[in-house]
């Protein structure tokens, strides 16, 4: 499909045919912060924003999340009753999300969904029934490092549309069957619209103002990187609080727990992180990540060397750089990648 | 405060060259407007990364204890009124001696909120914030303006009783006025106001954007219970989820765990990724503590802490 303009005051109209299909969500001030609110008035959705102060994996990826109830009941014949939660109701689009958070997405895919035996039912249902239409980055924050984490202002994997911002006009570039079933009865933009684009991407690729090397992670086998003296003082003043992995749109552990009240309860998935001294305790008093130092460890060493040994050289991190800005004690994760570079 | 900084680096450097100490704790700057960060100098030439800035927010009292035994020998430790305040009250608690802290006592003039310079900048990056005088400069990719740092600092600097510190081994500069002081008790007072129905709700809406990460806990130098009681697994004391029931469980036994405790030093607010205002939950519990056994935590390295110690005497009309 060729790319589609829309104007800027046309998207009342344009959202609002939208919301017939769709729950639309999109990035709003809410306390004073960009955050994801469900769409009600067109003029309050952001395009002057860095990123949501917290990722959108929430929206696939709850917090808590309920798989299942279960009841014991005496009579039937399994003397127990389980069942399923009702899986999304209705199709949903996230409008204006930036490339970093679906490139996250993506990544989660390949670990979420891999084969018939890992197939995340939670994740995949919310995910098909779910489209996302990107913003591109037109003034990427100085705390951005996307361009070194296979990623970039326009970056489309992940995304079923990508919008540019032109001032009073919107290109619309459809990416998949999802995003022309949006971009659909739209005018085509013109040669100047997608020039204008292709120059602003450029300018915001030129505006990331940091990097970050990945080329000696790479080379480095897993244990030469595990035993790296940096680790020494990488931890010294973590907190071990769960911020950055909370915040972070690829952090991906949980811990699944049955909570029973009498005869019946309900199996809930919580996020979990790797920082908790709890976070891998084994049952018989063990944990193979006891001390500070390994906590931290496994949270860069999961990011930067397991996902891509795993994933055919895929990064646990996208660059949207919200852990830069909230770790309580600048654990600089650029920083830390350097180092682990050095 | 480059003074301050500098006599710090130099001490330092003494203190590290003369193997008086094997670490110094103290802040350098970080990569982020607004967000120096804990730091530990072994080496003089580490020292020179030393700083002491408005964006000191940590409570470094926090690492006198979160490390392994043995892991550092003696430490110098840079400490203003409340963090002071917290070393004495580890010290009372029998968690660190007082020979093996050596402490380079810093006058605070109050440390600036983040999020409140924030604020005057909605949904706009800033790119650096300096400190010029009693001002900051803060800049942005089209705007550059000056804010006086008296109308940002933290809830908890404004209240502040005790900006000095308590406890010195080496002064980093002149001490404050002894008139320094604010109104602790002013922390309270807005709960004091609610019903108690109002009070529950005002609660729960502020716990409303909660994620959990326990950043309120980790901050805390008062929090160093080898396993947290929301970490119990066997058995599971509180619920793990984002349900309503667990999160105020959590955040209603950490405010009483540091009932009569508490120096206000706001590391909880500041580690915060949400803004709550955590400190508002344990405003009133010091209050009554206050009030009912005329105790302040951490002023006094004899006084008793009145929850260690039984008198026939303690106040008890609250007991029903």
């Amino acid at each position: 499909m060729a790319d589609k303009i829309l104007a800027k005051d046309k998207l009342g109209d344009f959202l609002g045919k939208l919301q017939a299909d769709y729950e639309v969500y999109a990035p709003q001030e809410v306390e004073g912060k960009p955050q994801w609110a469900p769409v009600e008035e067109s003029d309050k959705v952001l395009w002057d924003f860095s990123n949501t102060h917290t990722s959108p994996k929430d929206f696939f990826f709850p917090q808590t999340e309920i798989m299942m109830r279960f009841k014991n009941v005496q009579d039937h014949e399994n003397g127990m009753v389980m069942e399923a939660e009702p899986p999304l109701a209705n199709k949903r689009l996230l409008f204006n999300i930036r490339p970093c958070d679906a490139k996250a997405f993506q990544v989660l895919d390949l670990i979420f969904v891999q084969d018939e035996m890992t197939n995340d039912l939670f994740w995949k249902d919310k995910r098909d029934k779910t489209t996302l239409v990107g913003l591109a980055c037109s003034d990427p924050c100085p705390s951005c490092f996307c361009t070194s984490m296979n990623c970039g202002p326009a970056s489309t994997t992940g995304l079923d549309a990508l919008v540019f911002d032109l001032g009073d006009k919107l290109l619309v570039r459809a990416l998949t069957e999802k995003g022309e079933a949006v971009a659909e009865g739209l005018d085509d933009a013109a040669e100047a619209d997608q020039a204008a684009a292709e120059e602003q991407t450029k300018a915001a690729e030129a505006q990331i103002s940091s990097s970050v090397g990945m080329d000696k992670v790479n080379e480095r086998s897993v244990m030469e990187l595990y035993e790296a003296g940096m680790w020494d003082r990488v931890y010294e003043n973590c907190l071990n609080c769960g911020t950055c992995t909370y915040v972070c749109p690829t952090c991906h552990c949980f811990d699944i727990q049955d909570e029973t009240q009498g005869e019946s309860g309900r199996r809930v998935r919580n996020w979990d992180n790797c920082m908790s001294w709890l976070f891998t305790m084994h049952g018989t008093g063990h944990n193979p990540r006891g001390a500070k130092k390994d906590r931290v460890r496994q949270r860069f060493m999961h990011k930067f060397k397991y996902i891509p040994v795993k994933r055919d050289g895929e990064i646990g991190c996208v660059g949207c750089g919200r852990c830069v800005l909230l770790c309580p004690v600048n654990i600089d994760v650029r920083r830390v990648v350097n180092d682990m570079n050095a | 405060m480059e003074a301050v900084a500098q006599k710090i680096r130099e001490t330092a450097a003494k203190l590290l060259s003369e193997g008086k100490v094997d670490c110094v704790i103290g802040y350098a700057q970080g990569t982020v407007p607004m967000r120096d960060y804990p730091y530990f100098a072994y080496t003089p030439e580490e020292a020179q990364n030393l700083t002491w800035s408005p964006f000191c927010c940590n409570n470094l009292a926090n690492f006198l204890i979160r490390r392994p035994k043995g892991e550092i020998g003696k430490v110098a430790i840079v400490a203003q009124g409340c963090v002071s305040r917290s070393i004495v009250g580890l010290i009372k608690e029998n968690q660190i001696a007082r020979e093996d802290v050596y402490i380079l006592g810093v006058p605070s003039p109050g440390m600036v909120d983040r999020r409140k310079v924030q604020d005057r900048f909605p949904l706009k990056t800033i790119t650096e914030v300096t400190v010029d005088g009693e001002d900051l400069v803060v800049k942005g990719k089209d705007f550059e303006e000056r804010i006086p740092q008296k109308e940002v600092r933290r809830d908890n600097c404004y209240t502040c009783v005790q900006r000095n510190p308590v406890i010195v081994d080496e002064m980093m500069g002149e001490e404050g006025p002894s008139d320094w002081g604010g109104n602790i008790d002013a922390v309270a007072a807005p709960w004091e106001k609610l019903e108690p129905g109002e009070r529950w709700e005002a609660f729960i809406d502020e716990v409303d954007s909660c994620i959990r990460c326990y950043a309120c806990r980790d901050a805390c130098p008062l929090c160093y219970c080898h396993v947290c009681f929301v970490d119990e697994a066997m058995p599971q004391w509180c619920g793990k989820t984002q349900d309503e029931a667990d999160v105020a469980t959590f955040h209603i036994l950490r405010a009483f765990h540091c009932a009569g405790r508490c120096t206000d030093c706001g590391a909880c607010e500041s580690a915060c990724p949400q803004g709550i205002k955590v400190r508002r939950f344990t405003s009133k519990i010091e209050k009554d503590i206050r009030e009912l056994y005329d105790y302040s935590p951490g002023m006094d390295l004899e006084a008793t802490p009145p929850l260690s110690v039984y008198r026939p005497n303690d106040p008890q009309e609250f007991i029903k």
